[in-house]
This record gives C-alpha cells, structure tokens and sequence, in this order.
C-alpha cells in the first residue's frame, strides 16, 4: 500500500479536487492520499468526490487555515 | 439481451442539465457526469475567498447535482485550451466578454472527445431553444452540434421534441416521446420537472455560471489586457485576481488591488512573491497588491490610496509597509487620499 500527499495549497475549489482526481488516477485500491489544501471548500467537495466516485475519506482535519483530507482509493 | 448504452451528461451545477440528466437516467441509460473548469466558472471560488460568505454552503454545486443523481462526475482542467477560446471566438462575444457560443461547441467537442476514449455513446446537455440569447438559440442548435463534432450523438433532453431526432432517439437508445419540448427564458417547466423530481434544492445562479457574463468582470478583464498593451495571454493567477479586491487604476502602468475584506486579504497574501504588497501599519488596514511597473513615485501613490481604504483615512499620517517580491521591506509615512481625490474612472 502506497501513502501518497498532495500539496493544494493555495488553489481553489474545484482545482484541489482536479488534482486530488487526477492524483488517484495514479494510485491502486487500498493506497492512501493525504491532500493538503487551504480553501475550506475541500472540507465538503472532496468527501462528495469521494462518495460519487467510491473512495473513502478516513480522516479529515482543520488547522490555521489549512485543511487536510486523508482518503483511500477504493475499487 | 440489449446493450446497456451509455451517455455522458455535461453538469454546470445548475437546474437543466440536472433535469436533463435525470430525464435520460430513468430511461435505463448508464450516465456519468462531465464538468469543464475553464478557470472562469464562478462555482466555488468567490465564496471560498471571502469570509463574509462563510454563511453560505461552500459546495461545488456540480459535485453536488452529481450526488444527488447518484452519478459520477469528471471535472477536466480545460484553463489552457480554454484561452484560444476566449480570444479568438470565432462567434464573437456576448453582451460582455462572454464567448458563449464559441464555449458550448469548445465543451461539445471536449465531450465528444471523452465519449470515443471512453466508450460512451451519446452525450446530454440541458440546452433549451430560447434559454441563452446567444448560445441556446433554434439557430445555434445545428451550429453547436456540427461545429462540435458531435453531430446527431448531441442530445437535449429538454427540448429534444423541437429538434431534429438524434441518433439515440432513430436508434431506440431513448424513447422520444419521453423526452421534452421545452422553449423560451420561462423556468417554469423546470421548477414543475424539479417538483416531480423531488429535487426541492438547486442552483439557479442568475448570470449564469460563468465570470464572463458579469460586466464588472469582463471591464477588469479588458483592463488587464489593455495595460499589456494588448497582449491577451492570461494565467489562472490573473483570472483569479481579477474576482477578489477593488481594482483602482491610476496609470496606465500599475494598478492597486486592495482587498475589501478579511478573507480576500488572506488570499492575497499567497500573492506576495508575486506583486509588491502595501499595508498600513500604524492603523488596521487592508491588504493592497501592485500590478505593473510602478515607480517610486506610483508607489507612493499606491500607498496613499491604500491608507484611504484602512481605519486611518482621517488622520493627517499613516505609516505604510511597502513588500518587494523579494521580501525586502520597507515603511513610509503618508497623508491618506480624501474620497474627492481619487477620480472614478480610476476604478476599474
């Protein structure tokens, strides 16, 4: 199982949810990707991304203006 | 058995290719959702920069519609081969710098151009005939069709019946007489088809989804490429700077973009290898960026113009950080501009 990081620092939704997209493209079922962002839109547009695309979102976590979303990459 | 046939649905986030999606799903189609970021649309970013709008859901309202039809959605990064879009329309612009036409049949193709790599057979919009005075006309339905490439494999469900059949429709692949004859601006056939839906929550943005079709925007746009002496090459940070701040142009070889409210300012602070950031620091204010080429002279312009906008408009001085892009910084003191002395065709 690979552990991936995505840095989204600084673009706007939906860019971190197009590289996020694009960055899974890469990996197999079961990797982990943790997408490191600063607008507070990931917090509802990756998890939705994840539902309609069969991911799972294991954690996500707000700090000082930074928002991280660890999710697995499902079948 | 009968082949399951499969269509892609272009999805703005909007009500029509909601309903026109959902109107080819419930006649068995296997449909997944195809969303083009032009970096223009206005889903998403304004309200993910300004704080003052932390009220408001912070959804994409495309990812959203997808999740309520219970559908996939691809979101395809098309800011590149968008710009050869938006200046050179072969149609030509709309009311603003809104190259409607030119981006319909540009989304068409790319779509056409997702079906054959992924074995789809037909792609779905919400087009309704008499919607949009540019690019939904009786008109511009053939236009958009050929000039896509798409040909009869173009179906709108909305308004299939005052069209031509399709080759779905010719096919069997969907039942014409399922399908709609939707005409005109009217969003009353659409809220009644929600209804029956049960879609009781949508978006129905009133310019449309697109920065292009917004005046104050299109002028900022206009502004950029006149200052680059007609070059109209952009990147997405210009696309972005121009949604966030008052734009103030003094002279032609700088302008001021001075945030208007917290979270602008945080986002322009991303900006500060970038441009020449001002600040006032003797008094609470906002966060201001130089565009350009300015001189000492323009720079101390800008900083009288960005004590105007802080809490220390009315006193006689205000010390002021001037940013290089290099870190390098330092403060001057300065007599804020009075509202009288800034002309108004300065703003942008």
């Amino acid at each position: 199982m690979i552990k991936a990081s995505l840095n989204a620092r600084r673009l706007l939704c939906p860019l971190p949810v197009i590289r996020t997209q694009d960055k899974v493209k890469q990996l197999k079922p079961g990797d982990q990707l943790e997408v490191i962002c600063t607008d507070p839109g990931v917090m509802q547009d990756i998890p939705t991304w994840c539902r309609i695309n069969g991911h799972k979102v294991l954690e996500t976590s707000a700090g000082d203006h930074e928002y991280i979303i660890i999710l697995e990459v499902g079948a | 058995m009968t082949k399951q046939r499969k269509a892609v649905a272009l999805i703005s986030g909007g009500l029509d290719s909601m309903l026109a999606a959902k109107t080819i799903m419930d006649q068995g189609v296997h449909v997944e959702g195809i969303n083009f970021f032009t970096g223009f649309c206005v889903e998403g970013h304004t309200h993910a920069i300004r704080a003052n709008n932390k009220a408001k859901p912070k959804r994409n309202n495309s990812l959203w519609v997808a999740e309520q039809l219970g559908i996939k959605l691809h979101i395809v990064d098309v800011i590149e081969e968008y710009k050869d879009v938006l200046i050179n329309p072969k149609h030509g612009y709309g009311a603003h710098m809104n190259p409607c036409l030119d981006c319909k049949i540009f989304m068409v193709n790319k779509a056409k151009q997702w079906i054959v790599e992924n074995d789809f057979d037909f792609i779905i919009t919400g087009e309704v005939i008499g919607q949009r005075p540019m690019s939904q006309r009786k008109s511009t339905m053939p236009i958009v069709a050929k000039e896509s490439g798409a040909d009869d494999l173009l179906l709108r469900p909305l308004c299939a019946k005052n069209l031509p059949a399709t080759l779905p429709e010719r096919e069997g692949w969907v039942d014409r007489e399922k399908l709609h004859e939707i005409t005109g601006r009217s969003r009353k056939p659409q809220i009644a088809m929600a209804e029956q839906f049960g879609f009781d929550d949508y978006s129905q943005p009133a310019g449309g989804c697109c920065f292009l079709t917004d005046a104050s925007y299109s002028a900022k746009l206009v502004d950029l490429w006149k200052a680059r002496d007609g070059d109209k090459q952009y990147d997405l940070d210009d696309v972005m700077l121009l949604k966030v701040g008052r734009h103030i142009r003094p002279e032609q070889n700088f302008k001021v973009i001075i945030a208007r409210e917290e979270g602008e300012g945080r986002f322009m602070q991303g900006y500060k290898k970038e441009f020449i950031t001002l600040a006032c620091v003797s008094h609470p204010g906002a966060l201001a960026l130089v565009d350009g080429t300015p001189s000492a002279e323009d720079l101390f312009l800008a900083a009288r113009i960005t004590a105007r906008y802080g809490q220390g408009r009315d006193a006689e001085q205000v010390d002021v950080s001037i940013t290089g892009k290099d870190g390098s910084e330092r403060v001057i003191q300065v007599k804020p501009l009075g509202a009288e002395e800034i002309p108004q065709e300065w703003f942008i």
